[in-house]
């Protein structure tokens, strides 16, 4: 219960890393630590299978494929005025404090008994894994085999745009 | 079943939310932009988890699923379109891509 907030916190620290880091490779390993707490949160609340994709998933690849294109690029740091502000900028800082407050008033406010409840599954001993097979094949087979799809046009997509065209003068 | 309030999950899903947004529109590195719509992802995933913990229902679990490959591919894309931008321009600053601008 209390480790619920404690990972809460830890991740928005790891968000606001992302934010105000200046360094891209800090700011991405700051994501990651935000990831792992938000798949400690995921574990709190009961979502087990969500959490290990998490960490698989975004902690684990996703994550490792930003790194991989950091450190290829070599980038250096932004220097001191990585945010150069301006009056584009402070708007941007109050909309986004505004769509979080108007957010967070409504939601805050939510009670689970607002809300009606679907049974799906019932039971607390089955392996919610094994139901989520089951329903992938069965009731959301077309769109797993959509997304199989989209992941091979992503992956062709990506041999294509990053393939070099033509050797370049410098080199 | 649920300890936890909704209401807080969904206040930090929000949280998390509007700090991607403000990485978005803060900073001009392609990269931390792409980071943070990652980070504005996950916040929309945590209210999915939160919604379908609560209305004990395994049908947002599956969407989160489907969410996951989604940004997998779209950062795979993202981020080669990011290497050959920088291949062509030799900088990730957004304020110097203005090709598309009229």
């Amino acid at each position: 219960m209390i480790l619920f907030y404690l990972f809460a916190l830890l991740s928005v620290f790891g968000a606001l890393g992302v934010l105000f880091l200046r360094n891209p490779i800090h700011g991405a390993m700051s994501l990651v630590g935000s990831f792992f707490s938000l798949a400690a949160v995921y574990v709190m609340i009961q979502a087990e299978f969500v959490a290990v994709i998490q960490v698989l998933v975004y902690a684990g690849a996703i994550m490792v494929l930003f790194l991989f294109v950091l450190m290829l690029l070599s980038l250096r740091d932004e220097g001191p005025s990585f945010i150069r502000w301006s009056v584009g900028k402070v708007l941007a800082v109050v909309i986004s404090f505004g769509i979080w407050a108007q957010l967070a008033l409504v939601l805050g406010q939510y009670d689970q008994e607002a809300l009606v409840p679907q049974i799906v599954f019932s039971g607390e001993e089955i392996d919610s894994i094994k139901l989520i097979g089951q329903l992938l094949f069965t009731e959301y087979l077309l769109p797993f085999e959509a997304i199989s799809l989209l992941l091979l046009v992503a992956v062709i997509g990506a041999v294509v745009i990053a393939k070099r065209r033509h050797p370049e003068p410098s080199s | 079943m649920m300890q936890i309030p909704l209401g807080h999950i969904l206040v930090l899903s929000s949280l998390l939310f509007s700090i991607g947004v403000l990485g978005v529109l803060l900073r001009r590195n392609a990269i931390v932009i792409f980071m943070s719509i990652e980070l504005m992802l996950n916040a929309v995933n945590l209210s999915f988890v939160g919604f379908a913990q609560s209305m004990n229902s395994l049908n947002g679990v599956m969407f989160i699923f489907f969410i996951i490959v989604v940004a997998a591919a779209e950062a795979v894309v993202g981020l080669s379109i990011i290497l050959s931008l920088y291949r062509s321009r030799r900088t990730l600053n957004i304020d110097e891509f203005n090709l598309l601008r009229w």
